[in-house]
């Protein structure tokens, strides 16, 4: 293969300027500036990070709240640019970071199909041969002409799935979308993503659901305020973690 | 060597135009979607809207200040067209950014899609009262000539002045909220500097205004469109060169600026 890695992440440092109060106005900020008050404490959610992953590797990220996992992800699909370092992604990349970013609760579920399709970076024609399928996974027949607000979070969420997954992408980002929908729905949603990995696809996936990550991933990673603290196969990383 | 590097960006750039135009029309035909859901005679307000101000403003004005204008109805319709256009869509801009935060912050996309989308939704919309001033021409048998076909060119002008503010506009709002406060302020100032319910002949009357008014971009974005419309002229050279002059360098200032701040704006919404 011409291309073994599929992501590559160098030294990337994240730093979040952590003004006490933001300076949301024209004058805030005058005021401050004249006292030489505009100090902000820097704050680093990512510290030299750096990994590879190889084609087709499905790898699972851990760590506890706020060890800077979903700044992680959204510096990978290109959402945060980071402050030093650089990462390089190779071939299409699906986020599900959120499930329904860019659902507009006024549409119906139709509307908002080819809408997030959009948003995605899908083509009309492709969402109109698609739409179909989207509904079945979804399980929504009968909600596709009921406004979005209406719906219940889960159903939300199952809409935002099955919309991002429709495609098999080279990259998949997952970001503890699983938490949600129910029990058959979960299973379901883990059964796409298996299939995806049986297709060849990279798979990164944060979750806290320890059983989850051991019962899909190759590789584990455990990010420690914004370090990596341990990266290596799924047994020795995870024990490590869980004996925390 | 740097002209290959280049040819290839531009078409990386025009890919991604193609990638993105699909989201332009669906984010354009969810705004009016969501503009006219509930009302009953939805997108015709868009006609009905300029007609009804158009009949506030001509009795207010033809009875009360008694400005010698002809075809009074005609010339406030060609001016606010223009006016409410640019002021629409830069105001709908201004705050784009911030309410796409949900979808920036989880989903790549090119930011300048959102203040766009706005300034394209704004035209769709003035192309609709567009109507209206046909048919107050139609109803009043005004007569216009073939010059009135131009009137897509002064439109584009506007739209092009109206992207580039809104570029800029819609960065410097993620950082200063009081922007909008501002620009409200603004914009009737504005408004009140633009010859749309006076004539131009006031303002040259004005001792120290009549050296400044032609400074206005909108001005000439204005007298341009009520040439080809109403006054059946052609533009002059000059005329077009001024147009095309301040909206290109807005729309530079626009790319400039939007381009340098928007890697930053992720940190602010
Ligand atoms: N836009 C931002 N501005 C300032 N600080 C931020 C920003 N985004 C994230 N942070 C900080 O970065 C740190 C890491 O956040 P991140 O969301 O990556 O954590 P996480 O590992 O995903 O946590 P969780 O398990 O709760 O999802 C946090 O301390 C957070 O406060
Ligand atoms: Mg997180």
């Amino acid at each position: 293969m011409a291309n073994e890695f599929a992501i590559k992440v160098e030294n990337v440092s994240m730093c979040f300027n952590m003004s006490k109060e933001r300076l949301d106005s024209l004058k805030e900020y005058f005021i401050k500036l004249m006292r030489r008050q505009l100090n902000f404490t820097e704050f680093y959610a990512l510290k030299d990070v750096s990994f590879e992953i190889p084609c087709g590797q499905v790898c699972g990220i851990v760590g506890l709240n706020g060890s800077g996992k979903s700044t992680l992800l959204k510096v990978i699909s290109g959402i945060l640019k980071p402050t030093v370092g650089k990462a390089t992604t190779i071939g299409s990349i699906s986020p599900l970071i959120e499930l329904g970013a860019g659902f507009d609760m006024e549409l119906t579920a139709r509307e908002n199909i080819f809408l997030n399709g959009a948003v995605l970076g899908y083509s009309k024609k492709m969402m109109e041969d698609k739409f179909d399928e989207i509904i079945e996974f979804a399980e929504l027949q009968d909600f596709v002409d009921v406004v979005i607000k209406n719906f219940s979070s889960g159903m939300v969420a199952r809409l935002g799935f099955a919309i991002a997954t429709i495609t098999k992408p080279d990259i998949l980002i997952v970001d503890e979308i699983l938490a949600v929908g129910d029990f058959l729905f979960q299973q379901k949603c883990e059964r796409r993503i298996h299939e995806m990995m049986a297709g060849g696809t990279t798979v990164v996936i944060v979750s806290h659901s320890i059983d989850q990550i051991e019962r899909l991933c190759q590789r584990v990673i455990w990010l420690e305020k914004g370090r990596i603290r341990m990266d290596g196969p799924v047994e020795p990383v995870c024990n490590a973690y869980k004996g925390l | 060597m740097s002209s290959p590097a280049q040819g290839v960006k531009l078409s990386e750039k025009l890919g991604s135009y193609m990638k993105y135009r699909f989201l332009l029309q669906e984010l354009i035909g969810r705004d009016l979607k969501v503009k006219y859901r509930r009302s009953v005679l939805g997108i015709l307000w868009s006609v009905l809207n300029p007609l009804l101000m158009m009949l506030v403003i001509t009795a207010v004005f033809s009875h009360v200040f008694k400005f010698e204008i002809e075809n009074f109805p005609v010339y406030y319709l060609t001016g606010s067209l223009i006016f409410n256009f640019v002021v629409e869509a830069t105001s709908n801009s201004l705050t784009s950014i911030l309410n796409a935060s949900s979808l920036i912050k989880k989903v790549y996309i090119p930011k300048y899609i959102f203040p766009l989308e706005k300034c394209l939704f704004g035209f769709v919309n003035m192309l609709f009262s567009m109507i209206a001033v046909l048919m107050i021409i139609i109803i009043l048998r005004f007569r216009i000539s073939w010059t009135f076909l131009l009137f897509p060119i002064p439109m584009l002008y506007a739209l092009v002045f109206a992207i580039g503010l809104s570029l800029v506009l819609s960065a410097l709002y993620v950082y200063f909220r009081d922007l909008m406060h501002l620009y409200g302020v603004f914009t009737t100032a504005w408004m009140y500097l633009t010859p749309i319910i006076y004539p131009e002949s006031l303002l040259e009357n004005m001792s120290f205004i009549k050296y400044i008014y032609k400074l206005n971009p909108m001005y000439h974005l204005v007298t341009c469109f009520r040439s080809v419309v109403m006054y059946r002229q052609v533009p002059s050279l000059e005329q077009n060169l001024i147009c095309i002059g301040i909206s290109l360098l807005m729309l530079v200032i626009g790319l400039l600026l939007f381009r340098k701040l928007q890697d930053r704006f992720i940190l602010h919404i």
